[in-house]
């Protein structure tokens, strides 16, 4: 029993890396301050990416619009600060809980239709709400963006600086706060659940899962988080513009958490230091074939097996139509 | 002997897809702690039956109770949390869990723990030993932490089994337990199936004339989505409409 | 009023010539095709070269725009496609965005990132007004009279193809159920194959005819594989009358849209297909039983 136990207990034990690589991350703006900025943007895209591995990863939902709720949290947030109070964290709330709302609402659309439409709803939310951010410019600015959003120090005592290690902690404690309270959720029963909604939402309604509220709350869970991200780029950089919801970000974060590996939460974490890596070195040297050199190693990636070559163990596929499940 | 209660009962079933009826006009009723068998010729509709009676399908007329409750309209997931539970014919499992966390997602579900996101999976020491029990049960122990789907079917075959076991069911719906299984492992399906917990009612599909005849008690014969014909093992060996469905001439239906 | 109409639809026509590649694509192989749009432009881009750079007339341009992707569709199928049609699809999604990327970054490096003019023969140039002044006045651009025309031959040409010939009860026999097809012998890897090329080719096809009206640069495969998307996605993937309808539906809205209330550009057709989609999943077309 107790052996039992803990092998079921085993992967929600902590990794003797893990408290390791959380002191790198933050000692890191203190190690480069003159890389501070880098380190805030990886953390705000880890938690995006993060954010979208807890549904695609976890609950199995192709989405290819999470960059609504980035967007949505940082326009709001950014609004919230011009236009209410500019404290950083009360503003991040601000962002997290309208992203929240959002994604409950978008949750009703994505439990119903095949992948096709799944895809298109959440793509068309996106789209959607990139036409609004463009047309309502006169509350956000439009294609010019949102300009001049000044923010109050972090609880009352950190300023933000001009060397931006301010703001690098304040992501980063985001994030590993965020990080660590999903950490616990996919490790728990509802992770499980949600882990036999992604391998077989048939056999899940059968065994008393009520599958469609459960991707419901998975979902907007991982909205809330999106958004949470979102607020944090527009509070630390101090503006927000259109391509908060711009299809790129939704591919990009797809993308990170493809290197980094889907289903496992480092994998956002991962896939996203490397992607940003990537795109800064490979971008000084060849702007616009950063798309060409992308696009081909998405291909390469596909057509050798994402699982054979990233992540052996962690390969999952949707379950065929007819026949075996497994 | 007097009558046990029915627990689950269908009135009038039917189900059309389009021109085709798939069920006609079904009558079936099981009692309390049956040992009752739904057999057919193929494509008599036995599956779609057990899809109406979960809630996969829709009927297009009738009425489904269960222990008294009409079920008819119903959610799946509901039904199974009021204890009606199957397997399927062809395994749904899922394939990147181990039998040992399936087992304790299962049961964590069923004790109303599904919700629960702060506790580890494992943490609650009940669960874990009730997963001791089933994997035993089911001939699983040694096999429990390897992906179920590097699993042999067999093995897989008996998860699925332990997959509805775990719901501590009322009512048990079997759809071909032993179908595709190797000769050399349908020992321990059969064994298991035998040892069933006897307030569990059973209804089971199958095409295997000797596990029909050793566990049934009761027999339901469906022949173009209709009933044919019900009554004792006996009675089913020996009626000449079911042989002549089955055989095409007068032979008695024997088993062995 | 009338005008809009006419130009809804023309739009909408043309929209159909580009999807309907993606939707029999979709319904026969279950496959996301993401790069459907990268064919539309490489047709697009070889009419402007061979009008621009080899003098070649337009009309001639269309059956080489249709041959070339056909052609690159053809090949791609065989060698890149074929191996994702068994993958998850999110496997084909990233894969086809990978295509997509590729394409429009080779497209940039190859041609520039301008918009490219196209110049119509003269006799596409003019307009026929009817009822001027009067409550149904209707301008019909003659090139938009000509993209009408045009689609609506190939559709009554595709229409016959899959209802009245022996490759269309294949191919139809291949959407509804592949595994069956093949077991009554038909050999459905070609049916993929032509089926794919063709499809590939009416988008190149599309995307000759449409440069004009759409506006042809390198990002075109991203700026309207959304709309691509939302055709199939509400018009099915079991006919091609669904997509058909869809399409014009669409055509109009848009167009209708952006003239009446400009300040919402495409909103209206995200939202309309976004209450479409939320109402009927399967799309609004799809027949019963349909994918």
């Amino acid at each position: 029993m107790k052996a039992m136990q803990d092998s079921l207990l085993a992967p929600s034990r902590l990794k003797a890396w893990e408290p390791a690589l959380w002191l790198v991350a933050f000692a890191a703006p203190w190690l480069l301050p003159g890389h501070a900025l880098i380190v805030n943007e990886m953390a705000i895209v880890a938690l995006f990416a993060v954010s979208l591995d807890l549904i695609l990863g976890y609950a199995g939902v192709v989405s290819l619009g999470h960059a609504a709720f980035f967007g949505f949290g940082a326009y709001t947030a950014a609004l919230f600060a011009k236009l209410v109070m500019p404290d950083p964290v009360i503003g991040l709330w601000v962002g997290m809980a309208a992203a929240t709302a959002l994604g409950a609402l978008c949750s009703l659309t994505i439990l119903r239709g095949s992948d096709l439409t799944r895809l298109m709803v959440t793509l068309g939310m996106a789209l959607l709400l990139l036409e609004l951010a463009n047309k309502l410019d006169g509350l956000t600015g439009g294609s010019d963006g949102l300009q001049g959003v000044v923010m109050g120090p972090v609880l009352g005592r950190f300023e933000f600086d001009l060397m931006g290690q301010t703001a690098a902690w304040y992501a980063l404690s985001v994030l590993f706060v965020l990080f660590a309270l999903a950490r616990r959720l996919v490790h728990s029963p509802l992770g499980a659940t949600l882990k036999a909604v992604r391998d077989n939402p048939l056999r899940a309604m059968a065994i008393g899962i009520a599958v469609q509220r459960r991707l419901a709350v998975v979902y907007t869970l991982a909205a809330g988080v999106a958004g949470a991200a979102g607020a944090l780029l527009a509070q630390t950089s101090g503006f927000a513009s259109l391509d908060v919801f711009a299809l790129d970000r939704s591919a990009d974060v797809m993308l990170m958490l493809v290197i980094g590996g889907v289903g496992w939460l480092y994998g956002g974490v991962l896939g996203a230091v490397v992607f940003k890596l990537l795109h800064d070195v490979i971008s000084g040297i060849t702007p616009q074939y950063w798309t060409f050199w992308i696009g081909l190693f998405l291909v390469v990636l596909m057509l050798l097996g994402r699982d054979r070559v990233l992540k052996p163990w962690a390969a999952w596929g949707k379950p065929k139509a007819q026949g075996e499940s497994a | 002997m007097s009558a046990a209660p029915i627990v689950l009962q269908t009135e009038g079933l039917l189900k059309k897809f389009g021109g085709i009826t798939a069920t006609q006009d079904v009558n079936l009723s099981i009692a309390q702690g049956a040992r009752h068998a739904l057999i057919g010729p193929n494509g008599a509709g036995k599956t779609t039956l057990i899809n109406l009676m979960t809630g996969v399908l829709e009927p297009t007329a009738g009425r489904i109770t269960l222990e008294g409750v009409d079920i008819t309209r119903m959610a799946p997931a509901q039904r199974v949390q009021r204890g009606l539970v199957r397997t399927f014919q062809i395994n749904q499992l899922f394939a990147s869990m181990t039998p040992l966390e399936t087992l304790a997602m299962v049961v964590s579900q069923q004790q109303g723990l599904g919700g629960h996101w702060w506790q580890p999976l494992g943490a609650n020491r009940r669960v874990v030993e009730r997963c001791e029990v089933l994997l035993s049960l089911f001939r699983l122990t040694e096999v429990m932490n390897q992906r179920t789907d590097v699993l042999a079917y067999g093995k897989r075959r008996l998860l699925e089994m332990a997959i509805a076991l775990a719901c501590e069911p009322r009512v048990l719906l079997l759809d071909e337990p032993v179908a595709g299984v190797p000769a050399g492992e349908r020992e321990e399906l059969l064994h298991t199936v035998a040892a069933l917990p006897a307030e569990v009612s059973v209804l089971l599909i199958e095409h295997d004339m000797d596990l029909v005849f050793d566990f049934a008690t009761r027999i339901t014969v469906l022949v173009n989505g209709a009933v044919l014909t019900e009554g004792t093992p006996q009675d089913i060996a020996n009626d000449p409409q079911v042989k002549s469905v089955y055989l095409g001439h007068g032979e008695a239906l024997t088993h062995g | 009023m009338l005008t809009i109409l006419f130009d809804g639809i023309a739009y909408g026509m043309l929209l159909f010539i580009l999807a309907v590649g993606l939707s029999v694509t979709m319904g026969l192989m279950n496959f996301i095709n993401l790069a459907h749009g990268a064919f539309a432009m490489v047709g697009g881009y070889i009419t402007v070269v061979l009008m621009q750079q080899f003098g070649v007339p337009f009309l001639l341009c269309l059956p080489v725009a249709f041959a070339g992707a056909g052609l690159l569709g053809a090949l791609l199928e065989r060698t890149l496609y074929r191996p994702m049609y068994a993958k998850p699809h999110l496997d084909q999604v990233l894969f086809s965005m990978g295509l997509t990327f590729m394409a429009v970054a080779a497209t940039d490096y190859f041609m520039g990132s301008q918009q490219q003019i196209m110049q119509l023969p003269q006799w596409l140039r003019g307009r026929t007004e009817w009822g001027t002044g009067g409550p149904f006045e209707l301008g019909m651009g003659h090139y938009r009279l000509f993209i009408i025309a045009v689609c609506a031959a190939l559709t009554v040409g595709l229409q016959y193809i899959l209802a009245q010939t022996r490759f269309g009860s294949r191919l139809r026999a291949s959407v509804d159920d592949a595994r069956v097809a093949a077991g009554l012998g038909i050999h459905v890897n070609v049916v993929f194959a032509a089926t794919f090329a063709v499809g590939s080719g009416l988008a190149g096809l599309g995307g000759a005819l449409g440069a004009e009206v759409l506006g042809l640069e390198p990002t075109f495969p991203l700026k309207f594989m959304v709309y691509f998307l939302i055709v199939v996605a509400v018009g099915g993937t079991s006919s091609i009358t669904g997509p058909l309808l869809a399409a014009l539906l669409l055509g109009v809205a848009d167009v209708a849209g952006k003239y009446y209330v400009p300040k919402l550009g495409a909103f209206m057709v995200y939202s309309l297909m976004l209450v479409i989609l939320l109402w009927r999943p399967q799309g609004l077309f799809v027949r019963k039983g349909g994918r």
